[in-house]
């Protein structure tokens, strides 16, 4: 699950990590009141920041500064509605700009091929680490913590001196990277990230100048796996940006995924799905979604997950991809007889049923005159057919 | 021969009294795999699966009392990580977790306990491991199987079934098929699997098949380049159209900043000398192909 970088700060500021304070915003006037209140506190100028779970929102406009509350309010009222990749900002988080020295990239991974959590950092921050990893590969830096122990002391001081770091900065190095692990740990994430991590200057409590290393962004994906032990964190899922579907595909315990085209499909088992899309554009169609029912889908699943396909008015054919394991494919065929007698539009299907109770299945969609098919790439083939069909 | 599990695995069920464990269990059995026990802490000296199968309250007891060698659990992904631990505890060599929905960090302390003690886990979130004719551990259909030389690997469940389907419907039948899971963290890697079928007498041809999200493909791919080269194998990967940036279902199947694609892993493999279908179905006939003779 995607969290948005204010709720990713306030995890982080819960480890006890630097993160300078922030508002989130959610009209211009409110945008104005919160800058007003960052002035008073000293601030030269602010910035505001449009709060959308896809990245490159600097590129795209969402980033801007201004001088006073009323160029904030001005500069949250175009980013505020604007349509970043594909979603419109319906907030904006305020702060203080700071006046930065350096930036870094610091951030907390799970590596799949060592299996362990990997903290990698590079003096290249600011830009996409996905990037620099394409450009500049030798200029990311990595360790991995051990399973037992956590990161080391010694594990994140060898990261901070390999970025450059040093004296007075190092220790708080230590102390953000070992904040970015107790993060992960603390709420199951599976990507911390701080980008940038940087080196700002400031006035001291002394009224000398100094610099001190904080955290402008966060990113955080938690594991929707440990979300159940967790229990404050299912409030930062940001329904905002949510696909209606997603919510009643939650609901039913399928996997659902809107897409493009105009062929939906039903499929049991993700990389069954997966192959199921793949097969549609091969034969020259493109898939409307990706829905896997999953494991011992009942009738009532299936017939919600009809709802679902159906309630995208671009689909034009359905493909109904079913190999039985411990999903009973009897189960099935009566949930798309039930589906079939209820839904709103007539739309063409093509249902192929295999494995577990197969033959009563064939025989329930045979009575209930369903268009089948024996093989899956029959099944895609005819699919494609009737979608083209039924645009002319 | 075959490999992970055969005619020496002695299994002991963890989770036998659910409703998974019950229904799989018998199939096992009606396959005609060595089911020795099955755990249920709190019915110690009871029997599942009408009267046939002993219920010990721990693992340990069923290593001790009746020998179990092999363990696959079927209990809900709370408990999943301790079920495995108490397997590693007892001294069990092969663990297939079939559970789905572990939490990844989780898994990073469970591996590496598994790892120290020198066993084997197979998973999780994985359909499990069969050699056909000699042990079915997990849930894959009995139906789709044949005995035969061909080992079969895969991070899926039901592509798995498709797979092995149509190679069994070609005459092609199958040494072992292992399903490793479609989690970001698993036990047995595609390599591992790898090399157990180089070394296995049983094993002449490969068939993996692979989908979007790490790298597990490629590192697969280096290894079929050095090692498997006189080895016919065939190979298919899941979401060549699936969106960036999207989990498809598994917690593994992701593209996330331009890598894990499709299109990477098969040009990996294709310079490896596996050659790549584009459909499940097409893979018996690459195999042949690429001069495996059943």
């Amino acid at each position: 699950m995607k969290i948005q970088e204010a709720d990713a700060k306030s995890l982080l500021l819960a480890q006890g990590l630097p993160v300078p304070p922030w508002e989130v915003a959610r009209n211009p006037d409110q945008v104005k009141a919160a800058a007003e209140r960052f002035f008073a506190s000293g601030a030269d100028r602010v910035v505001v920041k449009a709060q959308v779970l896809v990245g490159g929102r600097g590129k795209a406009g969402g980033v801007k500064l201004a001088s006073t509350p009323d160029e904030a309010r001005e500069v949250g009222a175009r980013i505020l509605g604007m349509d970043i990749k594909g979603i419109t900002v319906r907030k904006v988080l305020v702060g203080a700009a700071a006046d930065i020295v350096k930036e870094y990239y610091l951030g907390a991974i799970i590596d799949r091929a060592s299996r362990r959590i990997v903290l990698m950092a590079s003096a290249e921050g600011g830009v996409e680490i996905e990037e620099v990893a394409r450009q500049n590969p030798a200029a990311i830096h990595r360790v991995s913590a051990d399973p037992e122990l956590g990161l080391l002391a010694f594990q994140a001081r060898s990261l901070g001196l390999a970025i450059g770091l040093r004296d007075p900065l190092l220790n708080p190095f230590v102390a953000i990277a070992q904040g970015l692990y107790a993060t992960m740990k603390a709420n199951d994430a599976d990507l911390v990230e701080v980008n940038p991590l940087a080196i700002v200057a400031e006035t001291g409590a002394d009224g000398k100048p100094q610099q001190s290393l904080v955290c402008l962004d966060a990113k955080v994906t938690l594991d929707d796996s440990g979300l159940a032990r967790h229990p404050g964190l299912e409030a930062l899922r940001d329904l905002d940006e949510e696909d209606p579907t997603d919510a009643q595909a939650r609901k039913l315990g399928i996997n659902f995924i809107h897409l493009d085209g105009t062929i939906g499909c039903m499929v049991n088992g993700a990389g069954l799905a997966m192959t199921t899309m793949d097969l549609v554009k091969k034969f020259g169609g493109e898939p409307a979604n990706f829905l896997d029912v999953g494991g011992g889908a009942r009738h009532e699943t299936v017939r919600g997950a009809m709802d679902l396909i159906l309630a995208d008015a671009k689909v034009k054919a359905i493909l109904v991809n079913i190999f039985g394991g411990i999903t009973r494919g009897d189960e099935v065929a009566a949930g798309l007889i039930e589906a079939r007698a209820q839904q709103s539009r007539e739309v063409p299907m093509v249902v192929r049923i295999v494995g577990t109770n197969a033959a009563e299945a064939a025989r329930l969609l045979e009575e209930a005159r369903f268009e089948t098919a024996k093989s899956l790439d029959e099944a895609a083939e005819k699919a494609v057919a009737m979608a083209k069909a039924a645009a002319r | 021969m075959s490999i992970i599990v055969g005619r020496d695995t002695r299994l002991v069920v963890q989770g036998i009294t659910g409703r998974e464990g019950e229904f799989h269990t018998r199939a096992s059995i009606a396959y005609g795999t060595k089911v020795v026990a099955g755990t249920r802490p709190g019915k110690g000296g009871q029997a599942a699966i009408d009267g046939t199968v002993p219920i010990f309250d721990t693992v340990a007891e069923a290593v001790k009392q009746v020998g179990a060698n092999t363990s696959v659990i079927y209990i809900p992904a709370s408990g999943a990580p301790d079920a495995i631990l108490e397997s590693v505890d007892a001294g069990i060599e092969t663990i297939v977790c079939i559970t789905e929905g572990v939490p990844a960090l989780d898994m990073i302390s469970v591996v590496e306990a598994v790892r120290r003690a020198g066993a084997r886990l197979i998973g999780p979130n994985c359909p499990g491991v069969t050699s056909p004719g000699q042990a079915k551990v997990g849930i894959i259909p009995a139906s789709i199987h044949r005995p035969g030389r061909v080992g079969v690997v895969s991070r899926s469940g039901t592509l798995t079934y498709e797979a092995v389907q149509a190679m069994t419907d070609a005459g092609l039948g199958q040494s072992t098929c292992v399903g490793i899971g479609g989690d970001p963290i698993i036990g047995t890697t595609f390599l591992d699997v790898l090399k157990l079928f180089r070394d296995d007498p049983d094993t002449d041809a490969i068939v993996m098949i692979g989908e979007i999200g790490g790298s597990a493909e490629e590192e697969a791919a280096a290894f079929a380049a050095e090692h498997l080269r006189g080895v016919p194998m065939a190979a298919f990967i899941a979401g060549r159209t699936a969106p960036p940036g999207r989990r498809m279902g598994h917690a593994g199947a992701i593209i996330s900043g331009g890598s894990g694609t499709a299109a990477e892993k098969i040009a990996a493999l294709e310079a490896a000398g596996v050659r790549v279908a584009d459909s499940p179905t097409q893979l018996p006939r690459l195999l042949l192909e690429a001069g495996y003779r059943a």
